[in-house]
């Protein structure tokens, strides 16, 4: 296996949600295509940014990545190995190295359990570090690496600001030692004061631990920040992917240029922010 | 022009807005002062918990729940409304001062057709026959850019997309022709190129009926191309207001400062990393002690922790006014030299 070998090859996925009319003899009446056809790769070491408009298949392109739904038709492939239809204990073991961390930080941790034990779950789940003494030093040194104080390890999420929650999500995400880490609108539920403290981190993370980062994101200026190469979705299908300064300076696709135009207030040669 | 000054439409006198809740009593709002003059566009940015909603509802007498302790002035047409009882109230809201809000999806009925609640909001001011207040309705559709209004006016909510719910929410607010508009996060819930539809329909809408907005934002971005003026809130208080050129190229708060560095840009050079500010906005129920944003600015002196700073005007610009305990020449070298 080469360097130069991409890490994620994604091809020709489709993912089609079926609608139903009828309640008791459900019959298919046609289908949502979420995404439909959609080719990329990930490379190793970089930052990927996708994005697009509300309901342009973006988060299911990034689920289907992670085996979290399974397509309609095309392959995933991750190292090299198609885990478009893999199964049970193969499928966990490339769970490990696919991690995810999620939108909205007050929803995607459960409210009952302490932040060490939300931590340490991906420990649980997959038998590691079965010791207790010992996964409880590995969560207070993930604490640690995300900005969080390890002595906070039992308390529970609301007690946590909104940006320190999302350090959670990242912690646990992290736990397994993942290669490639989605970020599905990491910081868009965040304050602005917060966002950049998130966005900071996952650079930090990424640069320190080597980390393939994609993330998802419907605001052009935080995928421009982050991204090394960037993916345009409209309507489940990528329309525009180029490397960051290309796509920013000369978009070629309209729609990129109409994305790029509604910005408001971020560019400055209109009336605008500096600084 | 008279050289009488034209008293403003709307003035805001130390507002006050406290909750009290189990935890302790909430300053959402803790002394703010500001004025709108007709047909302009004042922009009130800030975080969430800084209490731009609470100020913004407050208005309209949209906090007057049980145990909300409000106190200061709202002088809106030489009327002080919070001094109005309910009903002298009901008969300003929605009339002359409308106000729209965030998400456009909760803001319908779900139940009823679009038109029949703008036809509803017409007919609650105005004393005009249905079918003349129907008529009215399309027309107001066809305003805001909602395509063949003469069908649509009969859809229900969930027929309408994101942006065109927004926009029939401001065909209700503009129903009865206001002076005044509040939007409280317009365009949060919409995508971008949607957002920036709404805004230029503002934008259109103000110059030809000449109303004056209000516009409440955690998005510096949107309000930098609509305000004439911004006000930035922090904790409850007013901390910089200046005209909008002005608060951009040369803003005075360190917390300003950091609003501007924390966002990323869409051009100019890409950075190693943003500048966040450090820590998280504060407690309203025990903000910190003297300048509230002493705990996370990077210039507090020992002394900034005890003295509370007023909202001021520069000696040299009294339209732009900062509540900061450092030196101006400090202030002005600092920001110089951060650009």
């Amino acid at each position: 296996m080469s360097a130069t070998e991409p890490l994620m090859e994604v091809r020709d996925i489709e993912k089609h949600f079926p609608l139903t009319r009828g309640i008791v003899l459900a019959r298919r009446a046609g289908a949502v295509k979420a995404v439909d056809g959609v080719s990329f790769d990930v490379l190793r070491g970089e930052t990927l940014g996708i994005v697009g408009e509300t309901g342009c298949g973006k988060s299911t392109t990034a689920r289907l990545m992670v085996r979290l739904l399974e397509p309609t038709a095309g392959t995933v492939r991750f190292e090299g190995e198609d885990i478009t239809r893999l199964r049970g204990g193969r499928l966990k073991a490339v769970r490990r190295e696919l991690q995810m961390v999620f939108q909205d930080p007050y929803s995607s941790l459960n409210p009952r359990k302490t932040v060490g034990s939300i931590v340490a779950e991906p420990f649980a789940i997959h038998g590691l570090h079965t010791e207790r003494a010992e996964r409880r030093e590995q969560v207070k040194g993930l604490m640690d690496r995300v900005g969080l104080n390890p002595e906070h390890y039992n308390r529970y999420p609301h007690e946590f600001s909104g940006g320190q929650r999302q350090r959670i999500g990242v912690a646990r995400a992290l736990a397994l030692g993942p290669k490639l880490l989605i970020a599905d609108e990491p910081v868009s539920a965040l304050d602005v004061s917060i966002q950049a403290q998130v966005l900071n981190l996952l650079r930090e993370l990424q640069r320190d631990m080597g980390l393939t980062l994609v993330l998802i994101s419907h605001d052009l200026s935080v995928v421009r920040h982050m991204c090394d190469r960037v993916a345009v979705m409209y309507a489940g299908k990528i329309v525009e992917l180029a490397e960051n300064e290309a796509l920013y300076s000369e978009p070629s696709h309209p729609y990129t240029r109409e994305l790029l135009a509604a910005v408001p207030g971020a560019r400055s040669d209109r009336r605008t922010i500096t600084g | 022009m008279s050289t009488v000054e034209e008293p403003p439409l709307l003035r805001v006198e130390d507002l006050r807005v406290e909750f009290p809740t189990e935890d302790g009593v909430v300053k959402a709002v803790d002394g703010i002062t500001y004025e709108v003059g007709r047909g302009r566009t004042l922009g009130i940015v800030g975080e969430s918990g800084s209490g731009k909603t609470v100020a913004a509802m407050t208005v309209l007498g949209l906090t007057r729940v049980q145990g909300a302790r409000i106190s200061g002035r709202v002088v809106f047409e030489g009327v002080d409304l919070l001094g109005l009882d309910e009903g002298a109230l009901q008969r300003i809201r929605g009339n002359e001062i409308a106000m729209i809000f965030q998400d456009p999806s909760t803001a319908l009925h779900p139940l009823y057709k679009v038109g029949a609640q703008i036809v509803e909001a017409v007919r609650a001011h105005q004393d005009v026959t249905k079918a003349a207040a129907r008529k009215r309705t399309i027309e107001l559709l066809g305003l805001v850019g909602i395509p063949d209004p003469g069908t649509r006016v009969d859809d229900y909510p969930h027929e309408f997309s994101g942006g065109m719910r927004q926009r029939a929410m401001i065909a209700m607010a503009l129903a009865n022709e206001p002076r005044l508009l509040i939007a409280d996060e317009p365009t949060t819930a919409l995508d971008v190129t949607v957002q920036a539809q709404i805004l230029a329909l503002l934008e259109r809408l103000r110059a030809e009926l000449g109303m004056a907005i209000v516009i409440v934002t955690h998005d510096i971005g949107v309000v930098a191309e609509m305000a004439d003026e911004i006000a930035v809130m922090y904790a409850g208080r007013i901390v910089e207001m200046a005209a909008t050129e002005t608060l951009l190229n040369r803003p005075e708060h360190p917390y300003t400062w950091g609003l501007l560095r924390s966002i990323p840009k869409l051009d100019g050079p890409r950075l190693e990393r943003l500048e966040p500010i450090k820590g998280s906005p504060p407690s309203l129920i025990d903000p910190p002690s003297g300048c509230h944003f002493h705990p996370r600015c990077e210039y507090a002196q020992p002394d900034h922790a005890r003295i509370d700073p007023e909202l001021l005007p520069l000696p040299d610009d009294p339209s732009h006014s900062v509540a900061c305990l450092l030196e101006p020449q400090m202030r002005r070298k600092l920001w110089e030299e951060s650009v």
